[in-house]
């Protein structure tokens, strides 16, 4: 078609077309594409300016405290020295306890769903363990002042330190409001991203897998146990830790129930405090800019550790999701 | 043997299932129980009553939430979308790359961090707290989750479609305004719904920028009102009359975010049944 073309004919066919194209639309094309980039910058932008914000916020308290902030255990804003250790073993200790609660009960709901569960119950009941990621952080936080910690005062609590209290984690007086309940409404906030996350993975397991193990003679259990669970392990875990850097950052529910003492006890019973928890409480009523660059830094750490942790899950995540192609499902 | 080891694990897993979803029929059911009994017309047409008298309502903070969380759409969504559009049309380029990763990372952070941020950026330079500030903080915590949808969505429409409007001489941006964004439309309603349902709610970023405050104001440069505010300083607040007005405020957020998500699925059924 075109003799004075070198290119492939195929290539020149191409650009022939894209250049036609071109000509026709191209102002138009060349607004749109234009308000489209600066959307998408902005993106960027925005994560760069917030960063940029975080450290100009918090340089007051890193040039006086340094790294040190972190395994410094002394937070006492009239004296002006502070020290996030504290905040940052509640934060952990808070969200460990939420995944040892929440992570087979999870797990035992995306398996049920996706292998066991009749068709027609599927739906329904992710869409209700969906409902449950849409109910407001403060809301849980409510439920857990005036339901879940009297019912655990009188019920749960008194059962545990009965039954193990010769360990150091059940022993001591019992409040209420202590690292346990946070765990435990923690717990109930992740199990819907674990469990949609799961889910997912657990669908991309290619059905090949489960039916040379139910061909083999294995039972229903057996084959999700030794073939399915082992091709979804790194999803799964990707789905775990995707709940953990969920748990990290909760505030709300986290601030009303953890009964927020500055103190690392080793009874599951006493009152602890998170990261989130402490820029909660005392941003807004802190008067002293050291205080304020100190709350700052605290945000920017935590920035930092859920960041990374969500950046591993990821990788995790798409390790088992590449190969089959599953998308990461908008809705 | 293994036949009732397999039933046995299978019947664990549905004692999972059940544990999983007590949790929201307890809550559901309290707030139906505790929070119905708060809501009157003055709950609805009144200021707060001064700390620690009866009476009164959080008419202040039913606006102030409209008001916040309607600014922060306005940011958010235009961003958010077009980033979104961005991404799947020009999905191979490295800005496209970029945008998605950073996306990524912006929906893992905790919203009490992009408060902190709202605060050091808008509020600590106005020396005052804010409403805007407030948006600024919710429509940040938006564009990551539209902007995935809109993508998600956009990359489902068939090639063919496009090509056709292509091949009838529509210049591009035409293409994917008005066939591919047309086509998505509903699906991007719905992801924006979901957003808005998720923001709604939240509290943490509202907490030093917002503020809360006890008298009725529409002027975004000043402290407004929120119901999820409300909800947290009533509940931990001294007041059984307070707790009262917690669960109520909590029963109307509630209310409002279960009906943005199902108006959000409903916006998707209709494209089905159009399709056929």
């Amino acid at each position: 078609m075109a003799s004075t073309v070198t290119t492939p004919a195929g290539r020149a066919r191409g650009t022939l077309r894209a250049s036609l194209a071109e000509q026709r639309g191209s102002r138009g094309d060349l607004v749109f594409r234009a308000v489209l980039t600066i959307a998408a910058a902005a993106v960027p932008a925005l994560l760069a300016v917030l960063l940029m914000e975080l450290v100009r916020g918090s340089e007051l308290a890193i040039s006086r405290f340094g790294l040190r902030f972190i395994t410094d255990s002394i937070w006492d804003p009239v004296a002006e020295r502070f020290g996030a250790w504290p905040l940052l073993a509640g934060t952990l200790l808070s969200s460990l306890l939420a995944l040892c609660i929440a992570v087979p009960l999870s797990l035992g709901v995306a398996i049920y769903l996706t292998e066991f569960a009749p068709r027609a119950v599927r739906q329904p009941v992710a869409f209700v363990i969906q409902l449950l990621a849409a109910i407001p952080s403060v809301v849980y936080g409510l439920w857990g002042i005036f339901v879940l910690i009297p019912l655990l005062r009188t019920t749960l609590f008194p059962l545990l330190r009965g039954a193990l209290g010769f360990l150091p984690l059940f022993q001591g007086p019992i409040y209420g409001p202590s690292m346990l309940t946070a765990g435990i409404i923690l717990a109930i906030m992740v199990m819907p991203y674990i469990i949609s996350v799961s889910r997912e993975v657990l669908l991309a397991v290619p059905g090949s897998q489960r039916e040379a193990a139910l061909g083999l003679g294995a039972t229903r259990w057996e084959a999700v146990r030794t073939a399915i669970l082992p091709y979804a392990r790194s999803g799964l875990i990707g789905a775990v830790i995707l709940g953990l850097g969920r748990a990290l950052g909760e505030t709300m529910a986290v601030t009303m129930v953890i009964g927020n003492r500055n103190d690392v006890s080793a009874s599951l019973f006493a009152p602890g405090y998170t990261m989130a928890a402490a820029i909660a409480n005392e941003f807004s009523e802190a008067v002293k800019d050291i205080h304020l660059s100190a709350l700052a830094y605290v945000a920017l750490l935590l920035f930092v550790v859920t960041v990374l942790v969500n950046a591993g899950a990821r990788l995790l995540i798409w390790r088992v999701a590449r190969g089959a192609g599953a998308g990461s499902g908008a809705l | 043997m293994r036949r009732i080891a397999s039933n046995f694990m299978v019947g664990l897993m549905l004692g999972a299932v059940v544990v999983a979803v007590l949790p929201l029929v307890f809550i559901l059911g309290d707030l139906l129980v505790k929070g119905a009994g708060s809501l009157s017309w003055s709950f609805f047409t009144r200021l707060p009553a001064p700390a620690g008298q009866s009476g009164g309502g959080v008419a202040n903070a039913i606006v102030g939430t409209l008001i916040i969380v309607g600014v922060a759409s306005l940011i958010g969504l235009p961003v958010g979308i077009g980033a979104g559009i961005f991404c799947a049309e020009y999905s191979g380029s490295r800005l496209a790359w970029l945008t998605r990763f950073v996306a990524d990372v912006l929906n893992g952070v905790p919203s009490i961090v992009v408060g902190v941020f709202a605060w050091t950026w808008i509020v600590a330079r106005q020396k005052h707290f804010s409403a805007l500030a407030g948006s600024v903080a919710l429509a940040m915590l938006m564009i990551p989750m539209v902007l995935r949808t809109t993508e998600e969505m956009i990359k489902l429409v068939p090639r063919s479609l496009r090509e056709a409007a292509l091949a009838l001489g529509y210049p591009r941006w035409r293409t994917t305004l008005q066939i591919v964004v047309r086509t998505t439309l509903p699906g991007i309603v719905t992801g924006s719904l979901l957003a808005v349902a998720r923001i709604a709610g939240e509290t943490a970023p509202l907490l030093f920028t917002a503020l809360g405050s006890q008298f009725f104001t529409t002027d975004v440069t000043q402290p407004m009102a929120a119901l999820p505010l409300t909800v947290f300083t009533y509940a931990t607040g001294p007041y059984e009359e307070w707790h009262r007005f917690a669960w109520g405020a909590a029963l109307v957020l509630i209310l409002v975010v279960l009906a943005l998500s199902l108006l959000a699925r409903l916006a998707t059924r209709q494209r089905f049944d159009l399709n056929g």
